[in-house]
Protein backbone atom coordinates (compact mmCIF):
# COMPACT_ATOMS: atom_id res chain seq x y z
CA UNK A 1 0.00 0.00 0.00
CA UNK A 2 1.65 3.24 -0.83
CA UNK A 3 1.44 5.32 2.08
CA UNK A 4 2.48 8.56 0.45
CA UNK A 5 -0.36 8.46 -2.18
CA UNK A 6 -3.19 10.54 -1.61
CA UNK A 7 -5.14 8.06 0.79
CA UNK A 8 -8.49 9.23 -0.53
CA UNK A 9 -9.77 5.47 -0.81
CA UNK A 10 -8.45 4.18 2.58
CA UNK A 11 -10.62 6.74 4.15
CA UNK A 12 -13.58 5.42 2.81
CA UNK A 13 -13.34 2.41 3.89
CA UNK A 14 -16.34 1.39 7.07
CA UNK A 15 -15.26 1.32 9.96
CA UNK A 16 -17.15 -0.39 13.48
CA UNK A 17 -17.99 1.74 16.18
CA UNK A 18 -16.90 -1.01 18.73
CA UNK A 19 -13.48 0.07 17.33
CA UNK A 20 -13.62 3.63 17.65
CA UNK A 21 -14.75 3.27 21.11
CA UNK A 22 -11.95 0.72 21.59
CA UNK A 23 -9.55 2.66 20.25
CA UNK A 24 -10.39 5.93 22.73
CA UNK A 25 -10.11 3.36 25.77
CA UNK A 26 -6.84 2.58 24.85
CA UNK A 27 -5.57 5.63 24.44
CA UNK A 28 -7.02 6.58 27.96
CA UNK A 29 -5.38 3.73 29.32
CA UNK A 30 -1.60 4.82 27.30
CA UNK A 31 -2.29 8.57 28.94
CA UNK A 32 -3.01 6.82 32.25
CA UNK A 33 0.42 4.46 32.57
CA UNK A 34 2.38 5.97 35.16
CA UNK A 35 4.70 8.64 33.19
CA UNK A 36 7.21 10.50 36.07
CA UNK A 37 10.00 13.40 34.87
CA UNK A 38 11.32 13.81 31.67
CA UNK A 39 9.16 11.50 30.17
CA UNK A 40 5.59 12.84 31.40
CA UNK A 41 7.51 16.43 29.68
CA UNK A 42 7.53 14.23 26.36
CA UNK A 43 4.18 12.05 26.63
CA UNK A 44 2.38 11.97 23.45
CA UNK A 45 -1.17 12.54 24.09
CA UNK A 46 -2.48 10.05 23.14
CA UNK A 47 -6.44 10.79 23.37
CA UNK A 48 -5.79 13.85 21.35
CA UNK A 49 -4.15 12.08 18.54
CA UNK A 50 -6.74 9.41 18.38
CA UNK A 51 -10.12 11.73 18.58
CA UNK A 52 -8.00 13.91 16.15
CA UNK A 53 -7.67 11.06 13.96
CA UNK A 54 -11.33 10.09 14.08
CA UNK A 55 -12.87 13.91 13.28
CA UNK A 56 -10.70 13.66 10.49
CA UNK A 57 -11.24 10.47 8.80
CA UNK A 58 -15.19 9.77 10.18
CA UNK A 59 -16.01 13.37 11.02
CA UNK A 60 -19.94 12.46 10.67
CA UNK A 61 -19.58 9.97 13.90
CA UNK A 62 -16.74 11.55 15.97
CA UNK A 63 -17.32 15.32 16.02
CA UNK A 64 -17.19 18.06 18.34
CA UNK A 65 -19.55 16.81 20.58
CA UNK A 66 -18.09 13.39 21.72
CA UNK A 67 -14.44 14.97 21.86
CA UNK A 68 -16.19 16.78 24.61
CA UNK A 69 -17.32 14.22 26.33
CA UNK A 70 -14.28 12.53 26.00
CA UNK A 71 -12.57 15.60 27.41
CA UNK A 72 -15.15 15.36 30.55
CA UNK A 73 -13.70 11.86 31.19
CA UNK A 74 -9.87 12.57 30.76
CA UNK A 75 -11.03 15.73 33.07
CA UNK A 76 -11.51 13.39 35.34
CA UNK A 77 -8.35 10.87 34.94
CA UNK A 78 -6.41 13.48 35.49
CA UNK A 79 -7.92 15.04 38.24
CA UNK A 80 -7.74 18.83 36.37
CA UNK A 81 -10.26 21.07 36.43
CA UNK A 82 -13.87 20.40 35.12
CA UNK A 83 -13.85 21.60 31.42
CA UNK A 84 -10.08 22.20 30.74
CA UNK A 85 -9.54 18.89 28.40
CA UNK A 86 -12.76 19.32 27.32
CA UNK A 87 -12.75 22.70 25.82
CA UNK A 88 -9.12 22.03 24.19
CA UNK A 89 -10.85 18.41 22.66
CA UNK A 90 -13.80 20.87 21.52
CA UNK A 91 -11.46 22.89 19.91
CA UNK A 92 -9.08 19.89 18.27
CA UNK A 93 -12.27 18.07 17.12
CA UNK A 94 -13.13 21.75 15.41
CA UNK A 95 -9.81 21.60 13.37
CA UNK A 96 -10.41 17.88 12.93
CA UNK A 97 -13.71 18.14 11.34
CA UNK A 98 -13.71 21.72 9.39
CA UNK A 99 -10.30 20.54 7.67
CA UNK A 100 -10.80 16.99 7.24
CA UNK A 101 -11.77 17.13 3.46
CA UNK A 102 -8.28 19.19 2.69
CA UNK A 103 -6.09 16.41 4.90
CA UNK A 104 -8.38 13.83 3.06
CA UNK A 105 -6.44 15.27 -0.46
CA UNK A 106 -3.04 14.82 1.42
CA UNK A 107 -0.52 12.26 1.96
CA UNK A 108 0.95 11.90 5.62
CA UNK A 109 3.24 14.28 5.76
CA UNK A 110 1.35 16.96 4.81
CA UNK A 111 -1.26 15.58 6.94
CA UNK A 112 1.33 16.15 9.58
CA UNK A 113 2.15 19.89 9.18
CA UNK A 114 -1.77 20.72 9.55
CA UNK A 115 -2.03 18.11 12.84
CA UNK A 116 1.08 20.32 14.18
CA UNK A 117 -0.78 23.27 14.17
CA UNK A 118 -3.85 21.92 15.11
CA UNK A 119 -2.28 20.26 18.44
CA UNK A 120 0.01 22.77 19.14
CA UNK A 121 -3.04 24.87 19.43
CA UNK A 122 -5.18 22.38 21.50
CA UNK A 123 -2.25 22.14 24.13
CA UNK A 124 -1.52 26.28 24.03
CA UNK A 125 -5.93 26.08 25.00
CA UNK A 126 -5.21 23.95 27.78
CA UNK A 127 -1.56 25.68 29.14
CA UNK A 128 -3.74 29.13 28.86
CA UNK A 129 -6.32 27.67 31.07
CA UNK A 130 -3.98 26.74 33.24
CA UNK A 131 -2.22 29.74 33.43
CA UNK A 132 -5.53 32.06 33.78
CA UNK A 133 -6.44 30.31 37.24
CA UNK A 134 -3.36 29.14 38.55
CA UNK A 135 -0.94 32.22 36.73
CA UNK A 136 2.05 30.27 35.88
CA UNK A 137 2.75 28.55 32.46
CA UNK A 138 5.71 25.36 32.23
CA UNK A 139 7.08 25.72 28.84
CA UNK A 140 8.42 21.86 28.72
CA UNK A 141 4.60 21.09 28.29
CA UNK A 142 4.13 22.02 24.84
CA UNK A 143 7.07 19.47 23.99
CA UNK A 144 4.60 16.88 24.19
CA UNK A 145 2.30 18.64 21.21
CA UNK A 146 5.96 17.76 19.19
CA UNK A 147 5.66 14.23 20.42
CA UNK A 148 1.69 13.69 19.62
CA UNK A 149 2.74 14.52 15.87
CA UNK A 150 5.40 12.57 15.71
CA UNK A 151 2.59 9.93 16.86
CA UNK A 152 0.24 10.73 14.04
CA UNK A 153 1.85 8.74 10.82
CA UNK A 154 2.36 5.39 12.85
CA UNK A 155 -1.08 5.75 14.07
CA UNK A 156 -2.55 6.64 10.77
CA UNK A 157 -1.34 3.88 9.50
CA UNK A 158 -1.47 0.82 11.84
CA UNK A 159 -5.83 2.27 12.03
CA UNK A 160 -5.43 1.56 8.25
CA UNK A 161 -3.70 -1.84 8.26
CA UNK A 162 -6.53 -2.40 11.35
CA UNK A 163 -9.32 -0.94 8.66
CA UNK A 164 -7.42 -3.05 5.79
CA UNK A 165 -7.82 -6.41 7.65
CA UNK A 166 -10.99 -6.06 8.81
CA UNK A 167 -12.92 -5.58 5.36
CA UNK A 168 -10.68 -8.44 3.68
CA UNK A 169 -11.78 -10.34 6.39
CA UNK A 170 -15.31 -9.38 5.92
CA UNK A 171 -15.14 -9.59 1.83
CA UNK A 172 -14.14 -13.60 2.42
CA UNK B 1 -26.65 29.13 7.67
CA UNK B 2 -30.00 28.79 7.77
CA UNK B 3 -29.59 28.73 3.42
CA UNK B 4 -27.24 26.15 3.79
CA UNK B 5 -29.14 23.39 5.74
CA UNK B 6 -32.30 23.81 3.47
CA UNK B 7 -30.44 23.57 0.57
CA UNK B 8 -28.92 20.02 1.93
CA UNK B 9 -32.17 18.86 3.57
CA UNK B 10 -32.30 15.08 2.46
CA UNK B 11 -28.95 14.27 5.19
CA UNK B 12 -29.97 15.74 8.69
CA UNK B 13 -26.84 16.61 9.83
CA UNK B 14 -27.81 18.85 13.11
CA UNK B 15 -25.89 21.98 13.20
CA UNK B 16 -22.65 23.26 11.91
CA UNK B 17 -19.62 22.61 13.26
CA UNK B 18 -19.04 25.88 14.34
CA UNK B 19 -22.45 25.94 16.05
CA UNK B 20 -21.46 22.72 18.10
CA UNK B 21 -18.33 24.60 18.53
CA UNK B 22 -19.59 27.31 20.61
CA UNK B 23 -21.91 25.38 21.98
CA UNK B 24 -19.28 22.55 23.73
CA UNK B 25 -16.46 25.81 24.17
CA UNK B 26 -19.37 28.02 26.16
CA UNK B 27 -20.50 25.13 27.80
CA UNK B 28 -16.58 24.00 29.22
CA UNK B 29 -15.38 27.55 30.12
CA UNK B 30 -18.92 27.48 32.31
CA UNK B 31 -17.68 24.44 34.11
CA UNK B 32 -14.15 25.82 34.49
CA UNK B 33 -15.96 28.38 35.84
CA UNK B 34 -18.34 26.57 38.56
CA UNK B 35 -15.07 23.76 39.25
CA UNK B 36 -12.49 26.56 40.11
CA UNK B 37 -14.78 29.48 41.63
CA UNK B 38 -17.23 27.22 43.55
CA UNK B 39 -16.13 23.69 43.57
CA UNK B 40 -19.96 22.43 42.86
CA UNK B 41 -19.26 19.59 40.82
CA UNK B 42 -17.54 17.43 43.10
CA UNK B 43 -20.39 14.93 43.43
CA UNK B 44 -20.16 14.72 39.31
CA UNK B 45 -16.81 14.21 39.22
CA UNK B 46 -16.84 11.16 42.03
CA UNK B 47 -19.63 9.19 39.89
CA UNK B 48 -18.22 9.96 36.72
CA UNK B 49 -14.61 8.63 38.08
CA UNK B 50 -16.40 5.30 38.91
CA UNK B 51 -16.63 5.16 34.67
CA UNK B 52 -12.92 6.28 34.63
CA UNK B 53 -11.33 4.08 37.57
CA UNK B 54 -11.44 0.83 35.78
CA UNK B 55 -9.03 2.06 33.10
CA UNK B 56 -6.98 3.47 35.63
CA UNK B 57 -6.62 0.56 37.93
CA UNK B 58 -5.84 -1.19 34.40
CA UNK B 59 -3.15 1.39 33.58
CA UNK B 60 -1.15 0.57 36.84
CA UNK B 61 -0.52 -2.97 36.38
CA UNK B 62 2.30 -2.75 34.28
CA UNK B 63 3.72 -1.03 36.80
CA UNK B 64 2.86 -3.23 39.20
CA UNK B 65 3.98 -6.78 37.17
CA UNK B 66 7.00 -4.76 36.35
CA UNK B 67 7.95 -4.54 40.65
CA UNK B 68 6.52 -8.12 41.10
CA UNK B 69 8.78 -9.19 38.33
CA UNK B 70 11.76 -7.46 39.65
CA UNK B 71 10.92 -7.82 43.17
CA UNK B 72 10.99 -11.99 42.16
CA UNK B 73 14.61 -12.12 40.61
CA UNK B 74 16.33 -10.41 43.97
CA UNK B 75 19.45 -12.51 45.04
CA UNK B 76 19.08 -14.53 48.80
CA UNK B 77 22.56 -12.20 49.14
CA UNK B 78 20.76 -8.79 49.02
CA UNK B 79 18.18 -10.31 50.61
CA UNK B 80 19.86 -11.01 53.71
CA UNK B 81 22.11 -7.69 53.44
CA UNK B 82 18.68 -5.85 53.72
CA UNK B 83 17.54 -7.94 56.48
CA UNK B 84 20.64 -7.37 58.51
CA UNK B 85 20.27 -3.43 57.88
CA UNK B 86 17.38 -3.68 58.87
CA UNK B 87 17.64 -5.27 62.19
CA UNK B 88 20.12 -2.94 63.30
CA UNK B 89 18.38 -0.04 62.43
CA UNK B 90 14.97 -1.86 64.58
CA UNK B 91 17.37 -2.19 67.82
CA UNK B 92 18.85 1.36 67.55
CA UNK B 93 15.02 2.77 67.35
CA UNK B 94 14.16 0.09 69.42
CA UNK B 95 16.59 1.91 72.27
CA UNK B 96 15.58 5.63 70.81
CA UNK B 97 11.50 4.47 71.38
CA UNK B 98 12.35 3.68 74.81
CA UNK B 99 13.50 6.52 75.74
CA UNK B 100 10.49 8.80 73.80
CA UNK B 101 8.34 6.70 76.20
CA UNK B 102 9.64 7.40 79.18
CA UNK B 103 9.90 11.18 78.04
CA UNK B 104 6.28 11.53 76.56
CA UNK B 105 5.38 10.47 80.09
CA UNK B 106 7.70 13.14 81.66
CA UNK B 107 6.10 15.67 79.38
CA UNK B 108 2.24 14.53 79.91
CA UNK B 109 2.84 15.02 83.84
CA UNK B 110 4.65 18.26 83.57
CA UNK B 111 1.13 19.44 81.00
CA UNK B 112 -0.72 18.30 83.79
CA UNK B 113 1.34 19.99 86.73
CA UNK B 114 0.69 22.98 84.71
CA UNK B 115 -2.66 22.28 83.18
CA UNK B 116 -2.30 22.92 79.83
CA UNK B 117 -4.31 20.34 77.59
CA UNK B 118 -2.56 16.86 76.46
CA UNK B 119 -0.85 17.13 73.03
CA UNK B 120 -2.82 15.69 70.28
CA UNK B 121 -2.71 11.65 69.31
CA UNK B 122 -2.94 10.77 66.36
CA UNK B 123 -3.29 7.20 64.43
CA UNK B 124 -2.07 6.83 61.03
CA UNK B 125 -3.53 4.48 57.82
CA UNK B 126 -1.24 3.26 55.24
CA UNK B 127 -1.58 3.99 51.66
CA UNK B 128 -0.23 3.15 48.87
CA UNK B 129 0.52 5.69 45.65
CA UNK B 130 -1.41 4.62 42.56
CA UNK B 131 -0.25 7.71 40.79
CA UNK B 132 2.10 10.27 40.52
CA UNK B 133 2.33 13.65 39.38
CA UNK B 134 -0.44 13.02 36.05
CA UNK B 135 0.28 16.52 34.92
CA UNK B 136 3.15 18.36 34.25
CA UNK B 137 1.50 21.31 35.77
CA UNK B 138 0.72 19.74 38.98
CA UNK B 139 2.57 18.12 42.18
CA UNK B 140 -0.12 15.76 43.04
CA UNK B 141 -0.32 12.51 43.71
CA UNK B 142 -3.47 9.81 44.13
CA UNK B 143 -3.44 7.36 46.89
CA UNK B 144 -5.39 4.03 46.94
CA UNK B 145 -7.29 5.12 50.16
CA UNK B 146 -10.94 6.87 48.96
CA UNK B 147 -14.35 7.25 50.74
CA UNK B 148 -14.86 4.08 51.43
CA UNK B 149 -11.60 4.07 53.71
CA UNK B 150 -13.34 6.76 56.03
CA UNK B 151 -10.20 9.14 54.33
CA UNK B 152 -11.56 13.09 54.38
CA UNK B 153 -10.38 15.93 52.58
CA UNK B 154 -8.04 17.71 54.36
CA UNK B 155 -5.98 15.10 56.17
CA UNK B 156 -2.35 15.18 56.70
CA UNK B 157 -0.39 12.45 54.65
CA UNK B 158 3.83 11.52 55.48
CA UNK B 159 5.80 9.24 54.80
CA UNK B 160 8.46 7.47 57.04
CA UNK B 161 10.82 10.87 57.40
CA UNK B 162 8.30 13.59 56.74
CA UNK B 163 5.33 15.81 55.49
CA UNK B 164 4.74 14.78 51.92
CA UNK B 165 1.18 16.56 51.74
CA UNK B 166 -2.26 17.24 52.22
CA UNK B 167 -5.81 15.18 51.06
CA UNK B 168 -7.26 18.01 49.00
CA UNK B 169 -9.77 15.98 47.14
CA UNK B 170 -11.75 12.36 47.70
CA UNK B 171 -13.03 9.85 45.43
CA UNK B 172 -14.60 6.83 46.22
CA UNK B 173 -11.57 4.50 46.54
CA UNK B 174 -8.92 7.20 46.00
CA UNK B 175 -7.73 10.12 47.11
CA UNK B 176 -5.52 12.97 45.68
CA UNK B 177 -2.69 14.02 47.43
CA UNK B 178 -1.27 18.05 46.78
CA UNK B 179 2.26 17.42 47.60
CA UNK B 180 4.26 20.39 50.09
CA UNK B 181 6.06 21.56 46.59
CA UNK B 182 2.50 22.61 44.97
CA UNK B 183 2.89 26.31 44.53
CA UNK B 184 1.21 28.57 47.36
CA UNK B 185 1.17 25.24 49.12
CA UNK B 186 1.91 26.30 52.92
CA UNK B 187 2.77 24.65 56.09
CA UNK B 188 2.98 26.50 59.00
CA UNK B 189 6.57 25.40 60.98
CA UNK B 190 8.99 26.28 63.22
CA UNK B 191 12.83 26.25 63.54
CA UNK B 192 13.53 22.98 65.16
CA UNK B 193 17.66 24.67 66.43
CA UNK B 194 15.25 27.82 68.40
CA UNK B 195 11.88 27.46 67.92
CA UNK B 196 11.73 30.60 65.59
CA UNK B 197 7.95 30.24 64.11
CA UNK B 198 7.17 30.72 60.05
CA UNK B 199 5.49 29.37 56.70
CA UNK B 200 6.92 27.35 54.39
CA UNK B 201 5.57 27.68 51.04
CA UNK B 202 5.66 25.16 47.64
CA UNK B 203 7.92 27.03 44.99
CA UNK B 204 5.58 25.33 42.00
CA UNK B 205 8.08 24.01 39.23
CA UNK B 206 10.53 22.67 41.04
CA UNK B 207 11.14 20.19 43.88
CA UNK B 208 11.68 23.47 46.40
CA UNK B 209 10.52 25.25 49.29
CA UNK B 210 10.52 28.98 49.83
CA UNK B 211 10.77 30.81 53.11
CA UNK B 212 9.02 33.96 52.27
CA UNK B 213 9.06 37.22 54.91
CA UNK B 214 11.56 36.42 56.35
CA UNK B 215 13.41 39.41 57.66
CA UNK B 216 17.28 39.39 56.47
CA UNK B 217 18.72 39.82 60.36
CA UNK B 218 16.33 36.37 61.58
CA UNK B 219 17.97 34.02 63.47
CA UNK B 220 17.95 31.14 60.41
CA UNK B 221 21.38 29.00 59.14
CA UNK B 222 21.63 26.27 56.63
CA UNK B 223 21.00 23.30 57.30
CA UNK B 224 18.34 23.97 59.72
CA UNK B 225 15.51 21.98 60.07
CA UNK B 226 12.03 22.74 59.71
CA UNK B 227 9.40 20.42 61.85
CA UNK B 228 5.39 21.61 61.85
CA UNK B 229 4.39 23.65 64.76
CA UNK B 230 1.27 22.50 64.89
CA UNK B 231 -0.54 26.04 64.94
CA UNK B 232 -3.24 25.38 62.47
CA UNK B 233 -4.34 22.22 64.33
CA UNK B 234 -4.24 20.62 60.61
CA UNK B 235 -0.69 19.59 60.66
CA UNK B 236 0.65 17.81 64.06
CA UNK B 237 3.40 19.71 65.47
CA UNK B 238 7.17 18.20 65.54
CA UNK B 239 7.20 16.26 62.35
CA UNK B 240 10.08 16.94 60.04
CA UNK B 241 9.14 19.21 56.74
CA UNK B 242 12.12 20.51 55.15
CA UNK B 243 16.15 21.50 55.64
CA UNK B 244 17.24 24.85 55.07
CA UNK B 245 19.23 24.88 51.40
CA UNK B 246 20.55 27.96 50.89
CA UNK B 247 19.99 31.75 52.00
CA UNK B 248 20.49 34.54 50.23
CA UNK B 249 20.67 37.99 52.17
CA UNK B 250 20.62 40.56 50.31
CA UNK B 251 20.31 43.88 51.98
CA UNK B 252 18.43 45.89 49.20
CA UNK B 253 15.48 44.08 50.35
CA UNK B 254 13.50 43.59 53.29
CA UNK B 255 13.49 39.99 53.25
CA UNK B 256 16.01 36.84 53.05
CA UNK B 257 15.79 34.49 50.14
CA UNK B 258 15.46 31.16 51.72
CA UNK B 259 15.08 28.20 49.61
CA UNK B 260 14.55 24.61 51.47
CA UNK B 261 14.33 21.01 50.06
CA UNK B 262 11.52 18.85 51.87
CA UNK B 263 12.84 16.00 53.52
CA UNK B 264 10.24 13.82 52.65
CA UNK B 265 10.69 11.44 49.75
CA UNK B 266 7.74 12.99 48.02
CA UNK B 267 8.56 11.87 44.82
CA UNK B 268 10.28 8.45 45.57
CA UNK B 269 7.71 6.36 47.77
CA UNK B 270 5.43 3.84 47.03
CA UNK B 271 3.63 3.86 50.41
CA UNK B 272 2.33 6.96 52.55
CA UNK B 273 0.56 7.59 55.81
CA UNK B 274 -2.41 9.10 56.37
CA UNK B 275 -2.99 10.73 59.63
CA UNK B 276 -6.25 11.11 61.49
CA UNK B 277 -7.58 11.47 64.99
CA UNK B 278 -6.15 15.74 65.52
CA UNK B 279 -7.44 16.87 68.50
CA UNK B 280 -9.80 19.44 67.14
CA UNK B 281 -9.00 23.48 68.04
CA UNK B 282 -11.71 25.51 70.31
CA UNK B 283 -13.76 27.74 67.62
CA UNK B 284 -11.69 30.96 66.61
CA UNK B 285 -13.89 33.65 68.24
CA UNK B 286 -15.59 35.48 65.72
CA UNK B 287 -13.57 39.00 65.27
CA UNK B 288 -15.07 41.99 66.47
CA UNK B 289 -13.96 45.01 64.63
CA UNK B 290 -11.79 46.91 67.39
CA UNK B 291 -10.66 43.62 68.52
CA UNK B 292 -9.57 42.50 65.48
CA UNK B 293 -7.38 45.61 64.90
CA UNK B 294 -5.72 44.64 68.20
CA UNK B 295 -5.27 41.21 67.36
CA UNK B 296 -4.15 41.62 64.26
CA UNK B 297 -1.49 43.93 65.54
CA UNK B 298 -0.62 41.84 68.70
CA UNK B 299 0.43 39.01 66.02
CA UNK B 300 1.95 41.23 63.71
CA UNK B 301 4.44 41.90 66.34
CA UNK B 302 4.99 38.04 67.65
CA UNK B 303 5.89 36.81 64.02
CA UNK B 304 8.06 39.52 63.04
CA UNK B 305 10.27 39.50 66.33
CA UNK B 306 13.73 40.14 65.12
CA UNK B 307 13.07 43.50 62.77
CA UNK B 308 15.50 45.73 63.78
Amino acid sequence: MPYFAPANQEIQRPVSNTFIVLSVLAALFLNGLPWEGIWLMLRPDFVAVVMLYWCTHKPLRVGVGWSWAVGILADVADASLFGQHALAYTLLAFGGVVLHRRLQMFNLRQQTTHVFGILVLTYAVYALVHWQVNGYVVWAYFLGSLTSTLLWTPLSIMFQAVRQMRTERERT
Amino acid sequence: MIDNTQSFQFFNRGPSPAARLVFFAVLSLLLLFVDSRYRYLETTRSTLSVLVAPIQQLATMPSIVWRQASSFFVTQHRLVDENELLQQRHQRDATQLLQFQALQQENNQLRNLLALTQRGKFTAQLAEIVYAERDVFKRRILINKGESDNVQAGQVVMDDIGIVGQITRVYPWLAEVTLITEEDHAVPVQVLRNGLRTIVFGAGDTSRLSLRYMPVSSDIQDDDILVTSGIDGIYPPGIPVARVEKIERDAAYPFARVICLPLAGVNSHHHLLILSGLTQLPERPAELPVAAKINKGGRAKKEKPEVP
